[in-house]
């Protein structure tokens, strides 16, 4: 973690793990249990999700890094918003659906970068010198992996040769550290399980 | 400017410059924790406000994740602070109107016949449902010449088909 964000944020945390990632579509109990999700999300759940105290974390953060989460809507009610859009939640791929998972169940959003691309032992948060300059992003040293919040950049995404990928979870100030580890828990069990 | 005395107390390390430095971290802190409570009273409002018709949704504005500087901290501080001033300011307006329509109900219902044909819906009185209360006459033309009137409430939502479906 570059120490400026540190100094500014230290209760911003990156956690990862690398684990191998069969591609394809995802298992029909996985589909299964993106319906079951889907039948827990109310229109009045929704609208209070942002009382809670995780969302409402990641909100107090958006403000603070320049975002504002009603435009910009959060990880978790981003996927809300979208279940209740599209009438439920829409299988895309394994690894793509377990990441999922592990943000509707935990409110912690976790991406998937292709490991082999990925230096994992400087894989942090930085402010960009070169991506969007100025931006806060998650890199190794290498490059920007992708800017904060928002889907891996070409590159580091995962593709169709992808045979391993690093999932990291990204918490905030107010986001218990069990909350991280449930989400990449979640999401290395759904892919390895 | 601070007496002598309690600008020579610095922390045992710190140099000149350092000091300055301490000072605006403390103050980012301070900013940053009451952008967390403003933002936590907004969503309070909105959640309250969102029966009544919800809250006015701000314009779209790009940008990326940056650490912002004091002066734009304090920028984010006062807007929120400004919308949570204009949350409240709404919330007690509407309030207000939906105290005015349960008592003109409650007018309605003990007069009906100084009331005739006013309608309130369920949705002015601060309840869910389709239902509207409406003061009619008893036994349609007969009633209006007669003087009968009285207090309605109609069925509720129509249905998804349209009339006469289900």
């Amino acid at each position: 973690m570059d120490p400026v964000v540190r100094a500014e944020f230290p209760g911003l945390r990156l956690r990862w793990v690398t684990v191998p990632a069969p591609p394809g579509d995802s298992p029909p109990e996985l589909v299964g249990r993106l319906r079951e999700l889907s039948n827990r999300y109310r229109g009045g759940g929704v609208v209070t999700m942002r009382t809670k105290p995780v969302p409402q974390a990641f909100r107090a953060f958006f403000r603070q890094i320049g975002l504002d989460p009603d435009v910009r809507r959060i990880p978790s009610e981003k996927v809300a918003v979208a279940r209740l859009l599209q009438g439920g939640f829409r299988s895309v791929d394994r690894i793509a659906d377990s990441c999922l998972v592990a943000l509707i169940e935990t409110g912690v959003p976790v991406w998937a970068l292709d490991a082999e691309r990925v230096a994992e032992a400087e894989l942090g948060i930085r402010i960009s010198g070169e991506h969007a300059t100025g931006s806060l992003v998650v890199g190794d040293g290498e490059g920007v992996c992708c800017i904060l919040f928002e889907d891996p950049l070409p590159g580091w995404a995962v593709g169709p040769r992808t045979r391993r990928v690093t999932l990291f979870a990204l918490a905030v100030d107010g986001v218990p550290e069990i909350h991280v580890e449930e989400a990449l828990w979640c999401a290395v069990d759904l892919l390895t399980g | 400017m601070l007496p002598a005395h309690v600008q020579d107390r610095r922390a045992p390390g710190a140099g000149l410059q350092p000091g300055v430095v301490t000072d605006e971290r403390a103050a980012r802190r301070t900013l940053r924790e009451q952008i967390a409570r403003l933002e936590r009273e907004l969503a309070d409002a909105f959640v309250t406000a969102f029966p009544m018709g919800g809250l006015p949704q701000p314009v779209a504005a790009g940008g990326h994740p940056r650490l912002l500087s004091l002066g734009e901290l304090e920028v984010v501080r006062d807007d929120l602070a400004q919308r949570l001033g204009e949350a409240r300011l709404t919330i007690a307006e509407r309030a207000d109107d939906q105290a005015e329509k349960r008592l003109i109900l409650e007018r309605m219902l003990l007069a009906p016949a100084d009331y005739r044909f006013v309608r309130i819906s369920c949705r002015e009185l601060g309840e869910p449902g389709c239902g509207v209360w409406q003061v009619r006459p008893r036994m349609g033309l007969i009633g209006m010449l007669m003087g009968w009137w009285q207090v309605k409430l109609s069925s509720g939502c129509p249905l998804p088909g349209g009339h006469g479906a289900g």
